[in-house]
């Protein structure tokens, strides 16, 4: 089993719930696809050349400030378990990893990863840049990959057309390569039934929802990921700045509905929130979808101040760690899918115990928010 | 209705034979009917792709067959506009040149543009980006379509005539 203590923080540092917003947004992320000129792209090509892109993305990546000490995964070479590791931690994706049973990783599949920045090699593109940041951190996000594909571009031949920009292996992410994308937890629209309504309305100005990991992921726990639909025909600095504008414009109906439910239905609300706090408190067998829906009502009654003396960063944490991989790592081998609810549940409950306990609280009498 | 081929994933299509006289309706699951060579249409309708992929080379020049527009290979990578049908994806930075005008036309219609106006790739140390010629090709290109545009077609044999000898 691969030792994810050598990443600082685990490569975790975007759970620590220090950024902006972070009571709204978990994290953000910003990525830039980029190919090298001189090679095919990854479905014409064979394990020689792919062998031969790593290497080259390698060395190139050892001279920069943002990969220089990076840590390296052969994707290819590590057990599904280790993959579903780093794809739960969100350092690789779907498409990287195969994180399925009986998935079949692509050989020459890399992974560097150094504090907030990492490069997937010979995904869907030759190479994935991408940043990860607590909160919501566009500008900060974006300086992180920007720094990096600077670096890289002096070091590496890109794809870049004079008129399309740089060119992909997906038509959907030519010119600028890049998707950011902010992880939004939204229950006050879902609780207000306000939530299609606004997604339908980003869709229409150039925004995509998705769940929390990703391209093809089911929404859960009310987390969305909205993101930038469109790559080209924008500069990278309006793509950003549109995506922030309505990011903000969501997170300020988000407030507007938790704050009518406050005011309309705060038994119901109190309810809502304490029995999933109960749940995760007491249950000794969780599943991870009920998981993520009671973490949701935890995080909006921390949010709101309803639940004292539980912090976002234990919430965030707990978002990562009850998944299967995750609860198999903690266990050092591989558990049986009728096991896997129990541990979830002794995990949870251990995680909030602590929490509480440490910060020398009961739970019993909130401070009602004025 | 499981695939009749497999006996595990369930039937997407089904198939009708005749079979010296017997009527017989198979049900096929979709790696099947694909390994059996029949279009099921179900993996390109998977990707946002799919409704314009399924359309390519229908609205091509109806003189030259469609076969032909499919198999035409890049001349760097090899792969056809067939290839990038069945699989959404371009098969090296060649193909963007090679099948200019589909691509041109799915750009605008999948981001609204073909113009990118952002950052430009400064070109690295190894090889730096060749800028001023590209600009130039650039401007024959377009004055290309212009003409074809115009219906000026001996302009534009002249055009493609000085292309080819830059490229």
């Amino acid at each position: 089993m691969i030792d994810l203590s050598m990443l600082p923080d685990g490569g975790m540092a975007w759970l620590e719930a220090s950024g902006p917003g972070s009571h709204l947004v978990v994290s953000t992320r910003v990525r830039l696809a980029r190919n090298l000129d001189r090679h095919r792209f990854i479905t014409r090509t064979d394990p020689r050349e792919r062998e031969a892109i790593l290497t080259e993305v390698e060395q190139a990546a050892a001279s920069t400030t943002g990969l220089g000490r990076a840590v390296r995964f052969r994707v290819d070479q590590l057990d599904l378990l280790d993959r579903q590791l780093l794809h739960e931690r969100h350092l690789v994706s779907r498409e990287l990893a195969a994180p399925e049973t009986g998935g079949r990783v692509r050989p020459g599949a890399g992974l560097l990863v150094q504090d907030r920045t990492s490069v997937m090699v010979n995904e869907e593109d030759h190479l994935r840049l991408q940043a990860l940041r607590s909160g919501f951190a566009l500008e900060a996000t974006w300086g992180h990959v920007s720094t990096l594909d600077t670096e890289l571009g002096q070091r590496l031949a890109f794809a870049f057309h004079p008129e399309f920009g740089y060119l992909t292996s997906c038509p959907t992410n030519v010119g600028t390569g890049l998707r950011a994308s902010v992880l939004v937890h939204l229950p006050g629209l879902v609780l207000t039934k306000e939530i299609n309504k606004i997604l339908q309305g980003l869709t229409q100005v150039g925004l995509t929802f998705r769940g929390l990991y990703g391209e093809g992921s089911e929404v859960v726990g009310n987390l969305f990921q909205l993101s930038n639909q469109t790559t080209l025909g924008q500069t990278e600095r309006e793509l950003l700045d549109h995506l922030g504008k309505l990011v903000r414009q969501v997170m300020e109906y988000e407030e507007r509905a938790r704050q009518i439910l406050v005011r309309d239905a705060t038994a119901i609300l109190e309810d809502k929130v304490w029995r999933a706090f109960g749940l995760l408190r007491y249950a000794r067998t969780l599943s991870f979808e009920e998981t993520m829906n009671l973490l949701s009502g935890v995080r909006l009654g921390v949010g709101l101040g309803l639940i004292p003396n539980v912090g976002m960063y234990t919430l965030n944490k707990l978002l990562v760690f009850t998944q299967p991989a995750h609860l198999a790592a903690a266990q050092g081998r591989v558990l049986a899918d009728e096991e896997v609810p129990v541990r979830r549940a002794t995990y949870v409950r251990r995680v909030l115990e602590a929490e509480v306990g440490r910060r020398g609280s009961s739970a019993e009498s909130p401070p009602t928010q004025g | 209705m499981k695939c009749n081929a497999c006996g595990e994933r369930e039937g997407v299509v089904s198939l009708t034979q005749i079979v010296e006289g017997d009527v017989r309706t198979v049900s096929l699951c979709a790696k099947c009917a694909a390994e059996k060579g029949i279009e099921t249409g179900i993996g390109l309708s998977e990707t946002p792709l799919g409704g314009f992929l399924a359309a390519l080379g229908e609205s091509a020049d109806p003189d030259a067959p469609l076969a032909a527009a499919l198999e035409a290979g890049c001349p760097s990578c090899g792969a056809t506009l067939r290839d990038f049908r069945e699989t959404g994806r371009v098969g090296c930075a060649e193909c963007y040149r090679a099948f200019d005008a589909p691509l041109r036309e799915l750009l605008r219609r999948l981001h609204g543009s073909t113009h990118h106006t952002g950052m430009r790739y400064q070109g690295s140390e190894a090889a730096p980006a060749p800028a001023a010629q590209d600009r130039g090709t650039r401007e024959l290109r377009e004055q290309l379509r212009l003409a074809i545009e115009a219906e000026h077609f001996e302009e534009a044999a002249q055009l493609r005539d000085r292309l080819r000898e830059r490229e």
